[in-house]
């Protein structure tokens, strides 16, 4: 069983999306992501002030037994990016909703909470994907 | 490992497996104008006994000529232990091995290959190797372009002295890809480029510099580093191996050092054969090592704690990352690598270091006879290896005519290479040309130039 923060919003892609108080969106990948993935060895973080699209490319998760691409949630711009992550990658494994995070994002728009998954829709998907 | 084909039985029993009745079933959905039964100009099959004949006069054909060209490819000596020992059946595929518990001989004998490459170009990590110097030549552009990702420009700039079919090459794999590869201004005197007439308007994201150029020359290799590094660009080095038993590695060019080399792997131990198969080999910094592509072999621990050896790093590559990979680039050359591998431990440093030294003798041997003969220079000033290009005072395809008659392969004429470059001739002596052979070579020179039956100086010269 993931654990599943309720405060958060999430994708199909299993990434999560947090409101900050500043306007600003924190983005990881979720529980479920980084337990498929298995222990994290390498993490390629865009750079600060790229532009995104969402649900375009923005960063790549390496385990040791695959890659994965991680999306843009939402259009914006890459405000900063965990470099302590490029040093200690299973940051992600350890703590996926916390020193895991990977980029913050400064949204380009309103945020559209009906183009994202509440913690019930996206415990709904990991349903159907057990099932 | 042997290879071991399907028996027939194999074939039954797995089509059985599937409920098919035969081949042909297995593939009917593929529609027949998209099959070709026969191929256009290929003769039917014919006995081991008659090929070997066809392919034995063939050979002989070729006579066994005095060979006087380079031009990215090297004769040299191979120790007969280097094939005995390739060719045994525990060494003898092409490919890389996947399952580490069946290949641990071949993925050692890699691993030492890639220690081998990596001290020898003075850089961190080497792949297992890629199919030739040209293509590895582009990969190498590629790599450096995903690396330098905040250069957006793909502008890579190609010194005049790298090697023009790695140009051509190049383009045609990475040309479509956003990347443009644009020659540097060359100084007629010394053929190397010239940096104050780069056009520096929009940053390149990474310079290539080859060493000994294509054209024999020496190219100041740490002020062009250096400057690359100073405009933001990557540098790539296109390095002849042998030569590096004398020459500077790139991993120490300049202040910070080349950050990719490549090259082609030939001279170490590979045939001449008519072109190939030859390999690439590619090294880098540590810090570049998942943008590099092909197979790495990395040595690790078993359970047991003893150490053992396996392909590593595979994330970047075709069969996981898909169409994200970082090369369609998933084998190496294994059995040209084998060679090299065992090439260089047979040599050893001193012994590569005599090859090199021993062909930049013979060619300055060579080139003193030559241009002695009035009519012949050299084309560039400065400091050569085993290679160098005179300008002669008349075309030199009729002159390459008169040395093949007398069982000479003279060199190779530029201008079919380097338009901009008149009656130019490129000549390389390596270590398997004795003083009498040298010497034979311009005595006919001589003949040629003072009887003016055969070729004729140009009227203006």
């Amino acid at each position: 069983m993931s654990e599943m923060p309720g405060d958060l919003l999430y994708t199909k892609e299993h990434e999560w999306l947090r409101r900050e108080d500043d306007g600003s969106v924190t983005v990881g990948i979720t529980d479920h992501a980084q337990t498929a993935l298995g222990d994290l060895v390498y993490v390629e973080l865009p750079e600060q002030g790229m532009d995104l699209d969402a649900e375009g490319e923005m960063a790549v998760v390496e385990s040791v037994k695959a890659a994965s691409d991680v999306y843009a949630p939402i259009s914006g711009t890459v405000e900063a990016v965990n470099e302590t992550l490029a040093d200690d990658p299973e940051r992600i494994n350890s703590d996926p909703y916390g020193d895991g995070w990977i980029v913050r994002i400064r949204p380009a728009d309103a945020i559209d909470e009906s183009e994202l998954m509440s913690p019930d829709d996206y415990q709904a998907l990991l349903d159907e994907l057990d099932a | 490992m042997p290879f071991i084909p399907h028996t027939k039985k194999d074939t039954e029993e797995m089509l059985d497996a599937i409920g098919v009745s035969d081949i042909e079933t297995l593939f009917d959905e593929i529609p027949d104008e998209l099959r070709i039964d026969s191929l256009a100009g290929v003769p039917d099959a014919l006995s081991e006994m008659h090929i070997t004949r066809l392919m034995r006069e063939r050979a002989e054909k070729d006579g066994a000529p005095l060979c006087f060209i380079g031009a990215g490819a090297y004769e040299h000596h191979i120790p007969t232990a280097v094939w005995d020992i390739a060719t045994r059946g525990e060494y003898y595929s092409a490919y890389t091995p996947y399952q580490a518990e069946a290949s641990q001989g071949t993925l050692q004998t890699i691993y030492e290959y890639q220690s081998m490459i990596t001290e020898l170009t003075g850089l961190d990590a080497s792949n297992a190797s890629l199919y030739d110097g040209a293509s590895g030549f582009a990969e190498a552009a590629l790599m450096a372009v995903r690396v330098n990702r905040k250069v957006k420009s793909g502008r890579v700039l190609v010194a005049p002295g790298v090697n023009p079919v790695y140009v051509k090459v190049a383009n045609a794999i990475a040309g479509r890809q956003g990347i443009t590869f644009e020659s540097l201004p060359a100084d007629p005197q010394t053929g190397n480029v010239e940096l104050e007439q780069v056009d520096d308007s929009c940053v390149p994201v990474a310079v290539v510099i080859q060493q000994p150029s294509f054209v024999g020359t020496l190219e100041d290799v740490d002020r062009l580093t250096d400057w690359a590094h100073a405009q933001g660009a990557l540098v790539v080095a296109v390095v002849n191996p042998t030569s590096l038993a004398l020459l500077k590695a790139p991993g120490h060019w300049g202040q910070q050092g080349a950050d990719v080399a490549s090259g082609e792997g030939q001279p170490l131990g590979v045939p001449l054969s008519s072109g190939g198969p030859y390999f690439g080999f590619m090294t880098c910094k540590q810090k570049h090592i998942r943008q590099m592509p092909g197979r790495i072999v990395g040595r690790t621990t078993d359970l047991d704690g003893d150490p053992g050896f396996s392909l590593t790093l595979q994330a970047r590559e075709q069969h996981i990352r898909r169409s994200k990979a970082t090369s369609n680039i998933c084998t190496n050359q294994g059995l040209m690598v084998t060679a090299a591998t065992i090439y260089m431990a047979l040599l050893g440093y001193e012994g590569l270091a005599r090859v090199a030294a021993r062909s930049h003798q013979n060619t300055a041997r060579l080139i003193d006879g030559l241009c002695a003969i009035d009519g012949i220079e050299r084309l560039y000033e400065g400091p050569y290896f085993h290679e160098v290009a005179l300008r002669l005072d008349r075309p030199v395809a009729p002159v390459l005519e008169a040395l093949a008659a007398r069982d000479i392969l003279g060199g190779l004429d530029l201008s079919a290479y380097c338009p901009d470059i008149e009656d130019a001739l490129l000549v390389c002596a390596t270590e398997t040309k004795t003083d009498e052979d040298i010497d034979a070579y311009i005595s006919a020179m001589q003949d040629i130039f003072h009887s003016r039956s055969q070729t004729q100086p140009r009227k203006s010269a």
